[in-house]
């Protein structure tokens, strides 16, 4: 088990120099020089000069790359040049609220997620399968800047019952001190229940946003995994031993079926831990995916550079932990791929 | 006797009603707090450093400067600096400053405070020199330039000589980044000053909670007296629609830039009120007089009369441009609203077409703007309009685009025919528009003067222009100016954009300023 832990962590490591590699080159490759973006109207040769000086421009290629994996080696990921900020710092400083979106997010998709799956499986062909899987066509469908507009426009404004923006009251906001900068936490910690309720009912739109898509994935897939293990042998045994209904589909079939679901799971979440870029923006959330956006307008080099790579280490970690948890839901799957 | 003094009576009595009734008007309720969303987030609070309006927006506020712009115009009155005067010869600038005044952090402002501040941006040598970055307005601005020595005479009079006279100093002199900043602060936090503030405003800092939120706190000693307000809090909301129903919602008191199809709606509710004012900004087709032929007059002229601005202006600004007839706009001084625009008239056009040998019109490039300006808010529609416009007189114009760097890149190096760019100033003098964008000396690769207008007619005067102190004398000039603009047609001036906020109208006295500079001083808020 330690060996192939080890032998995964090796492998991301090696991506991580591969993706080290192309956002270094992505950034340098798409056209306009970055100066010329930062100063804009203004710029004079001059200024243009000092900029690309400042910001390692004027290098070769090679060795800019060599100057930034010898940072990364040191874990250092440079400073923005726009605010000057450590790129380190402002990635952790934005990590809580993209995670505490995420797991909002992913626990209202996977629990209406599962829940709708099994209840079209169980129906199957009838009008309830119908209905759940139509919405979940939909729910694939919809894009989630409109549905987020809509949903702001239907409960924030028409039926003002949750707010539209941020992760809390900016009044209450005042009083509460960020120790975790996990506000659900936060709160807790400072003792004041009202900016907790707020900060639960910030949460509760954007987490529906941004849950909608992998609700809508995750309902497809148990259903149509929880269908082929009811077709099984062993579910009609079970049945025939005269359980309830109830027992045979939670606790037989539902286990069985769970791992493609799990991988889609994974997936969502490590995808959703980089930073939701619509979800974000349109609640003005301020998490990595809000952050990376603004660092690509103004084209600040090391924020792209560092957040892209931070993403895709999280990403590949998330998959780490899925894989692990195959072991866990499906003994005959055993680790360093001598799976059945 | 007895009648004159019931007369006296009377007047005294109604004059104290008049003035008491005058007074629930207008006197300001202290206390409260105003929440303003905007766009997007500071990007630091070290004004020498900073270059993004929404950095400096903060930053006006925990600032002063030795002199300061006037509500609403961009004559100079006294901030740190009590009173001022310049040599004979416009090289040596004195400032007496205020005496009593202390930093938010309790040290006291004298003539080092400012010498340190100012210092620090213009001399290489100055440990903080290299502290948290360039100091981009310093040297864009031409100070770093023009400036001599700046020193001090005694703890509070600053001298500052220039290499040549510039009679722009004054107005330079007001913006926000050259504030006056803690010495104390500075030494104490570093590089780390942009993220804790200290000057001597009508407001402190308070917290930052970056790509959320900045909070200020009033400044009870202030100098000129305590702001009504008790806070402010910046909050930043990036979607425009969300912003609007934020406000509408009552979370926030104002906000800036609402999408242009939403102001119809904003017109019709009752809470809510829009604040306006012509910017300090111009949008223009420059025409390339390098390239053929466009280095005909006739042509030019041809084209200023084909294209139908007041239409494109209305459809595509919906309300928030005015169009435009000078390179500067009608907020700024010297502006000269006695010129006569080139109206659109399609037969004048062909006619002026055919007089310069191009009776059936000539193929040709037009530049559209990759990205939304605040001069130009889409330059794709805008470029299509015109296109169809120019059509109509026989100019075939192929619309060509790029990324925005490259676009720049492009346009500096004069490779286009016609593109389109534009000019915000964020200083109350014409010589910011005119030298930037219209002398031969901005005609050189690579160029602001992208229409490579090289006329030596108009660089004289400018040059004279920023030599003299005489207002009245140059204000002559930049008329005059505008009058060798209008003849020879370097450009389409196409718009300048206007400022707009909106507000609940529980916010009282908020004021724009053609720099577009926020103060926000003198707003209260109703109960």
């Amino acid at each position: 088990m330690i060996a192939y832990i080890l032998q995964r962590l090796l492998s991301i490591a090696l991506s991580l120099f591969g993706v080290s590699l192309l956002v270094f080159f992505m950034v340098h490759l798409i056209p306009g020089d970055a100066a010329l973006i930062i100063l804009g109207e203004r710029a004079t040769e001059d200024a243009l000069v000092e900029l690309r000086q400042q910001m390692g421009l004027d290098q070769p290629l090679y060795k800019q790359y060599g100057k930034f994996l010898w940072d990364l080696a040191h874990l250092d990921l440079g400073r923005s040049f726009k605010t000057n900020e450590r790129v380190i710092d402002e990635i952790l400083r934005k990590f809580p609220a993209t995670v505490e979106l995420t797991l909002a997010a992913m626990g209202f998709s996977i629990v209406f997620g599962i829940g709708a799956g099994i209840i079209a499986a169980v129906n199957r062909g009838k009008f309830w399968d119908y209905m759940t899987m139509f919405g979940s066509l939909a729910g694939i469908s919809m894009p989630i800047f409109w549905l987020g507009l809509m949903l702001i426009l239907l409960f924030a404004y028409t039926f003002p019952i949750f707010p539209s923006s941020q992760r809390l009251d900016v009044m209450l906001d005042l009083d509460i001190q960020h120790r975790t900068h996990f506000y659900l936490i936060d709160t807790l910690l400072a003792g004041d229940l009202v900016a907790f309720r707020n900060a639960v009912s910030h949460l509760i739109l954007p987490a529906m946003t941004l849950g909608t898509v992998p609700l809508a994935i995750i309902a497809r897939m148990t259903r149509s995994s929880l269908l082929e293990v009811l077709n099984q042998q062993y579910i009609m045994t079970a049945h025939a031993k005269g359980l309830p209904k109830r027992i045979v589909i939670l606790k037989h079939a539902l286990k069985n079926s769970i791992i493609p679901v799990l991988t889609v799971i994974g997936l969502e979440f490590g995808y959703l831990m980089g930073g939701a870029i619509l979800t974000e923006h349109i609640f003005s959330w301020p998490g990595l995916g809000s952050w990376l956006r603004a660092a690509v307008e103004a084209r600040d080099i090391r924020p792209i550079q560092g957040g892209v790579l931070f993403v895709a280490w999280i990403f590949m970690m998330v998959n780490l932990i899925v894989d692990l948890l195959y072991a866990y839901f499906d003994p005959r799957i055993r680790v360093g791929g001598a799976a059945v | 006797m007895n009648e004159q003094y019931l007369h006296h009576f009377t007047v005294v009595m109604l004059l104290c009603f008049i003035s008491v009734a005058h007074a629930a008007n207008s006197d300001p309720i202290i206390g409260g707090t105003l929440i303003f969303g905007r766009g997007g987030d500071s990007i630091g609070l070290d004004p020498g450093h900073e270059e993004d309006g929404e950095s400096f927006k903060v930053c006006e506020n925990i600032y002063d400067t030795l002199v300061q712009y006037k509500d609403e115009s961009t004559e100079v009155e006294p901030g740190l600096a009590e009173s001022w005067e310049t040599s004979d010869d416009g090289l040596t600038w004195r400032f007496h400053l205020r005496k009593g005044v202390a930093f938010h952090d309790g040290t006291p402002f004298n003539a080092d405070a400012v010498l340190f501040s100012l210092n620090r941006q213009h001399d290489p040598n100055h440990p903080f020199h290299n502290v948290g970055g360039p100091y981009i307005y310093w040297s864009h601005t031409g100070l770093a330039e023009i400036v001599d020595t700046i020193t001090a005479l005694d703890v509070y009079t600053i001298q500052i000589t220039l290499k040549r006279p510039y009679a722009p100093f004054i107005y330079t002199i007001a913006m926000t980044p050259f504030s006056i900043v803690s010495p104390n602060a500075l030494r104490k936090w570093k590089e780390d000053f942009t993220n804790h503030p200290v000057g001597t405003g009508p407001f402190k800092f308070a917290r930052w909670d970056r790509g959320d939120k900045v909070v200020l706190e009033v400044n009870k000693d202030y100098w000129g007296g305590r702001a009504p307000l008790d806070r402010i809090i910046f909050r930043s909301i990036p979607d425009n629609s969300v912003r609007l129903i934020e406000l509408q919602n009552g979370s926030i008191h104002a906000m800036e830039f609402p999408n242009p199809d939403d102001l119809p709606q904003i017109r019709e509710d009752p809470a809510l009120q829009i604040i306006e004012q012509p910017g300090m900004n111009v949008g223009y087709l420059a025409m390339n007089m390098d390239k053929k032929p466009l280095d005909t007059l006739k042509v030019r002229l041809a084209v200023n009369h084909a294209i139908n601005k007041h239409d494109i202006i209305t459809h595509l600004y919906q309300g928030m441009g005015v169009p435009a007839k000078n390179p500067i706009p009608p907020t700024m001084w010297s502006y000269d609203d006695s010129i006569e625009e080139y109206t659109y008239s399609p037969e004048k056009a062909k006619q002026l077409l055919n007089d310069a040998g191009y009776p059936n019109g000539f193929d040709t490039t037009l530049w559209a703007l990759p990205v939304p300006r605040p001069y130009i808010p889409d330059g794709q529609a805008l470029a299509a309009a015109i296109q169809s416009d120019l059509r109509r007189v026989g100019i075939n114009a192929k619309i060509v685009t790029f990324d925005w760097g490259t676009y720049l890149a492009k346009i500096k190096n004069g490779e286009h025919d016609m593109a389109m760019l534009g000019w915000s100033a964020d200083l109350g003098d014409p010589d910011n528009f005119f030298y930037y964008l219209l002398s031969s000396e901005a005609a050189q690769k690579p160029a602001g003067n992208i229409a490579f207008y090289r006329s030596d007619e108009m660089q004289e005067i400018l040059v004279q222009a920023q030599s003299i102190t005489d207002q009245a004398k140059r204000t002559e000039l930049y008329k005059k100016a505008q009058a060798i603009f209008h003849r020879d047609m370097p450009w389409v001036p196409l718009a300048h954009a206007k400022q707009i906020v909106i507000i609940n109208k529980k916010v009282q006295n908020l004021k724009l300023h053609p720099t577009t500079w926020k103060y926000f001083r003198q707003i209260w808020l109703e109960e």
